[in-house]
Formats: structure tokens, sequence, C-alpha cells
């Protein structure tokens, strides 16, 4: 019985271990939108310069936005990883 | 190595069961600091500026000057509100530095403040529109939409609160994983860096954000 428990335990952490590994896939999408949004940005300053700080403050505004879907699957791995809420659960 | 040991705020003592956690106490150090400052810069105030109201000024020209370009002229009776909430959130995100656990890394504070911007933009949009086109809106532009707006509606509290908690949250524990790996004699150097990114440029670019979208969503709310 205790055996049992101990596997029933064992098993949950390592699903937790590995869906937080997997989870964090989720880092590719603000990647690539951030690096796009900053190479239209660059782009923007090459064509008008004198315009560089509200183009910068716009860049940054937009990349904060696109960064929060990658700051979801992060806050979800670390709460899995460390904080273990689902172990609780087996028995 | 020691071990990795990331808690959430501990609970200092209680009023009548009701229990005070870190997280109150360095809002209420933050607050006090704010409030001082306020009094103290507003005292015996002269028409022609001198000494330290000239900060003053300039901090409130400066946000009025925001909020007008971001809300429109006649928006601008929104000030007070941004002019308290933006040192607010990018005081307590950037007091990690000083030693006190950040009252954003709790989700209760941000949650706090979100729904508070979600509350003000649900009033102001049936104070200026009526309570008709209010509901009408959710039906807009086609009835079968019901749905994905009010999913819409229900997403912008969490993405706000989550925003904020995810940087401050996950910035406190990348340092606590930097600090556990680095020997004692590179503690004091190495980590610099990264308290400058997560702790100084990621707070104040998160404190700017949630103030923005604030007031985004209230002038979208309003016209």
């Amino acid at each position: 019985m205790n055996e049992a428990l101990i596997m029933g335990r064992a098993i949950v952490l390592a699903g937790s271990a590995i869906g937080a590994g997997i989870g964090l896939i989720a880092g590719l999408g603000p990647g690539i939108g951030q690096g796009y949004a900053a190479g239209k940005g660059a782009e923007a300053v090459g064509r008008q310069p004198e315009a560089r700080g509200d183009i910068t403050q716009t860049m940054l505004l937009g990349q904060a936005m696109a960064e929060t879907t990658g700051i979801y699957s992060l806050i979800i791995a670390l709460i899995l990883v460390l904080l273990n809420p689902l172990v609780g659960l087996v028995g | 190595m020691g071990e990795l040991n990331i808690t959430g705020p501990q609970i200092l003592f209680r009023i009548g069961g009701y229990p005070i956690t870190e997280t109150l106490r360095n809002q209420w150090i933050i607050m006090g600091i704010l409030i001082f400052a306020a009094w103290f810069s507003t005292r015996n105030l002269q028409k022609f500026p001198k000494g330290k109201q000239h900060f003053a000024e300039l901090w409130v020209s400066i946000i009025q000057g925001l909020v007008k370009q971001a809300m429109g002229e006649k928006n601008a009776w929104f000030a007070p509100y941004v002019i308290a909430l933006l040192p607010f959130i990018f005081l307590n995100n950037i007091s990690g530095l000083i030693g006190l656990r950040p009252a954003t890394a709790d989700l209760n504070t941000t949650l706090g403040l979100a729904l508070m911007t979600v509350f003000m933009l649900h009033y102001y949009n049936i104070k200026s529109n009526g309570i008709i086109t209010y509901l009408k809106g959710y039906l807009s532009p086609f009835p079968f939409f019901l749905p994905i707006n009010i999913v819409g509606e229900l997403s912008k509290p969490v993405s706000l609160s989550f925003r904020l908690f995810g940087n401050m949250f996950g910035g406190s524990v990348i340092l606590s994983l930097i600090y556990l790996a680095l020997p004692f004699f590179l503690k004091l150097v190495l980590p610099l860096p990264f308290h400058i990114y997560f702790d100084i440029f990621a707070g104040a670019i998160q404190s700017f954000i949630f103030t923005m979208l604030t007031m985004v969503f209230v002038a979208i709310a309003i016209g």
C-alpha cells in the first residue's frame, strides 16, 4: 500500500517536471513576434530617423504586450516545478 | 550548494484573525513614502515656484501630457489616477533592490489593481454611453459574437494581473537561482546586470505598460 503511494507520487512528480519542460516551448512565440517587431521598428527608424524616440517607445510597448503569453507559460512551469500542487491530490 | 527556497510572502502577525503578510507591510511602506512625498512637495505652494515645487509641477505636467496623448484632450480629468498609479507600481517593482519582497510579486496586489481597472472601464462605459448601448456592445458586430466578447472581457483582468505578477515573480525566482549558482566571492558583483535588467528595466517597463493599458481601456470604453 505504501509502495503504491510512493510510486503514485513519483509518477506525479515526473509528470509535473516533464510538463513544465514541454510547456516552455511556448517561449518560441514571443521570440519570433518580438524579433519581428524589433525589425519593423528598425526599419521605421531607418525611414525617419528624427522620430526615433516615439518609435522606440511604441516598439517597447508592443513587445511587452507580445511577451504576455510567454510569461503565462513561465508561471505555470514555475508553479509545477517549485510548488508541486498536484502531489497532494494523490493520497 | 544550498537549496532553493521559493515561498509566498511570510505572515508577520494577525490582527483579529486577519493575517498581515510581508506584501501588505511592504505596500504600506511604499504608500507612506508616496504620501510623504506628495505632502512634502506641496507645502507652501506659491505662484512662482521654487525648490521642491518644481519637481511636483514637472511630474504633474509630464503625466498630464501623457494622458492627453494617450486618451485625447477631453479625457485629461483622468490624470490624477495615473499620477498615483504609475509611481506606486514602479516603486513596488524596484523595492526588491532595497531588500523588500516586491508587493507586485504577489498575485493579490496585481489582481486588485487589475480589478480596479476593469471596474473603472465598465463603470465609465455605462456612465458615458448608457446601459442599453453597453449591453448592445456585447452583441456587436454579430449576435453570435456574444461568447467571444464575454471571454474577451474576462481576459482583461487575467492578462493585466498575470503580466505584472509573472514578470516580477519570475524575475525574483531567476535571481534566486543565479545567487544559488554562484560561489560567495562572485555573489557581490556578477548578479549586477541581472538586477539591472530584472528589477529596474522590467519593473519600469511593466509599470508603464500597466498604466498605458489602463488609460487605453478607459479611453476606448468612453469613446
